[in-house]
């Protein structure tokens, strides 16, 4: 077989296309969209889980058990990145006990938090491992830059001994922006965790395209305002256009305005609902809306 | 905390009303019947105030300060702390008031329950409300009989029937004994407050009833 010019173009764009889009078996749902933590290559399901409040049930243990459903739809949908910090109660727990009933899956991408004054960061990195049950964090963040200078020197010199495997920081409801940039400009970080949905669009000026810049990972968070903006939208129709991305809801209305940045690597939604959190997944399969869609939908949202 | 001023109450809630109110199902769970014995201790320090034999000022202060330890203990830091690390902070206040309320009873004659002015009648409605009404309002709110709050088991009554019961007390260290009870009836209402809970108002009522009698004796001096 001869190798033209056109068909090395054609099968190198299959190439890529099969890393971000997986091939299913017929009549299998669709695999989830994929997106590459840039620093390494790696391939991420684009829907990750959060565990801010929900997953925050204490001792209680059909609410344990709740969650544990929760965690296991979400790997059945192919989900792989679950995040949590200590400063969300009991969740680390919750989460451990949901990972040990469910044998401890494998494809697990554990993003944690550090947040604690800066010389006991080690000593909570550590108790959030023994939490979880794991040999270790993928990545482990500084909450929201809480101590961030001593923390990252902590992270950075954990990374270098192979004791976690990315690097990040957090901020949420757009709050230091400025110190963030400052800190995403000055550091190798392999990730940033950011809010950002259709009316919080703050990170769309300098954050979101720094990070494409600086080759960084961005985890968007609260991307249903704590289910704020949900319930908000709840009472209203969704527009029959939405049909056109394959929105079914406002839930996936809203995921795929946040998956359609380029720049997104991961949203994280929150749920304590197996159904939810199956149509969470869902939402970053099935096409994306371009710009001028996106525009057509922060409008809609805005107009309401 | 930078920027403290964009923080909303909101921001600081780390739990579902859900996971709250079936905290109260699990404890009232976990410790039947022993309601039974703390609501008869408080019907009892009713009657010892109303009676006022020898000693009640000891035996009354005496059955609240085990019951603020118990509080503290049981529900606040082995239970409420697992899912608000703040209150791991706050559970030892109330062995502090137990702590208070032991002194103040212990020491003859510092502690006695003898006022009958208007603060001490308001006192002896908070007291009862605190031990009758409270563990009534469940369905007044949807929520079920098992997730009742009872005196001497979940704070709020018992914070509610002390700050009664001390409106009607004179002695040395009765100053000392307001403060705790009155700070945790903010707390626990702001954080009904802010999970949207129309409950919140309860314990504000009640600790503003408080804060009104004791104005109103300071006037009244």
């Amino acid at each position: 077989m001869i190798i033209t010019r056109r068909t090395f173009v054609k099968a190198a764009a299959g190439s890529a296309a099969a890393l971000v889009l997986p091939e299913t078996a017929p009549g299998a749902p669709p695999a989830p969209l994929m997106r590459a933590v840039p620093s390494s290559g790696e391939m991420l399901p684009a829907v990750g889980l959060g565990t801010w409040i929900t997953f925050n049930v204490g001792d209680d243990p059909v609410l344990r058990d709740e969650c544990a459903d929760v965690i296991a739809a979400f790997f059945e949908a192919g989900g792989r990145m679950i995040d949590s910090s200590p400063m969300y109660g009991s969740s680390q727990s919750v989460i451990g006990y949901g990972l040990e009933k469910l044998g401890r899956p494998e494809a697990l991408f554990s993003a944690e938090k550090v947040w604690t004054s800066a010389a006991d960061g080690p000593a909570e990195i550590e108790q959030s491992r023994r939490f979880w049950g794991v040999p270790r964090f993928d990545l482990v963040q500084v909450h929201n830059l809480v101590g961030w200078e001593t923390h990252l020197e902590t992270l950075f010199a954990m990374k270098a001994d192979g004791r976690i495997r990315y690097v990040g920081i957090t901020t949420s409801e757009g709050r230091r922006h400025d110190l963030f940039e400052q800190i995403m400009r000055a550091h190798p970080l392999d990730f940033v965790q950011l809010t950002y949905n259709v009316v919080d669009r703050e990170a769309e000026e300098r954050l979101l395209p720094l990070a494409a810049e600086r080759g960084m990972a961005v985890i968007v968070n609260r991307p249903f305002r704590q289910g704020a903006l949900t319930q908000q939208l709840e009472g209203e129709t969704l527009p029959d256009w939405a049909a056109e991305i394959g929105a079914g809801s406002w839930a996936q209305f809203i995921l795929k305005f946040i998956l359609s940045q380029p720049s997104v690597t991961v949203a994280i939604p929150a749920t304590t609902r197996v159904d939810h959190v199956r149509e969470n997944v869902t939402a970053a399969t099935g096409p994306l809306p371009d710009a001028a869609m996106r525009d057509r939908m922060a409008a809609y949202v805005r107009d309401l | 905390m930078s920027e403290w001023w964009t923080y909303r109450l909101e921001d600081f809630l780390l739990f579902s009303p859900r996971v709250y109110w079936r905290m109260f199902e699990l404890h009232n769970a976990a410790f039947w019947p022993l309601q039974l014995l703390t609501l008869a201790a408080g019907l009892a320090m009713m009657l010892l105030v109303a009676r006022r034999p020898r000693d009640h000022g000891l035996w009354i202060a005496l059955v609240l300060a085990a019951l603020f330890a118990f509080v503290g203990w049981s529900f606040l830091w082995n239970r409420y702390a697992a899912i608000n690390w703040a209150i791991a902070y706050v559970a030892p206040a109330f062995g502090l008031q137990a702590l208070l309320l032991a002194i103040g009873g212990a020491a003859h004659g510092r502690l006695t329950f003898d006022r009958r002015d208007m603060a001490g009648r308001l006192g002896l409605l908070i007291m009862a409300v605190g031990l009758v009404v409270y563990p009534l309002v469940p369905p007044l709110f949807a929520r079920p009989w098992a997730s009742a709050e009872v005196f001497g088991i979940a704070p709020d009554p018992t914070a509610i029937a002390a700050l009664g019961v001390l409106l009607t007390a004179s002695g040395g260290l009765i100053p000392l004994l307001f403060p705790i009870p009155l700070l945790w009836l903010l707390l626990s209402g702001l954080t009904l407050h802010t999970m949207g809970d129309p409950q919140a108002w309860l314990p504000l009522l009640a600790a503003g009833t408080t804060i009104a009698a004791l104005a109103l004796r300071r006037i009244a001096r």
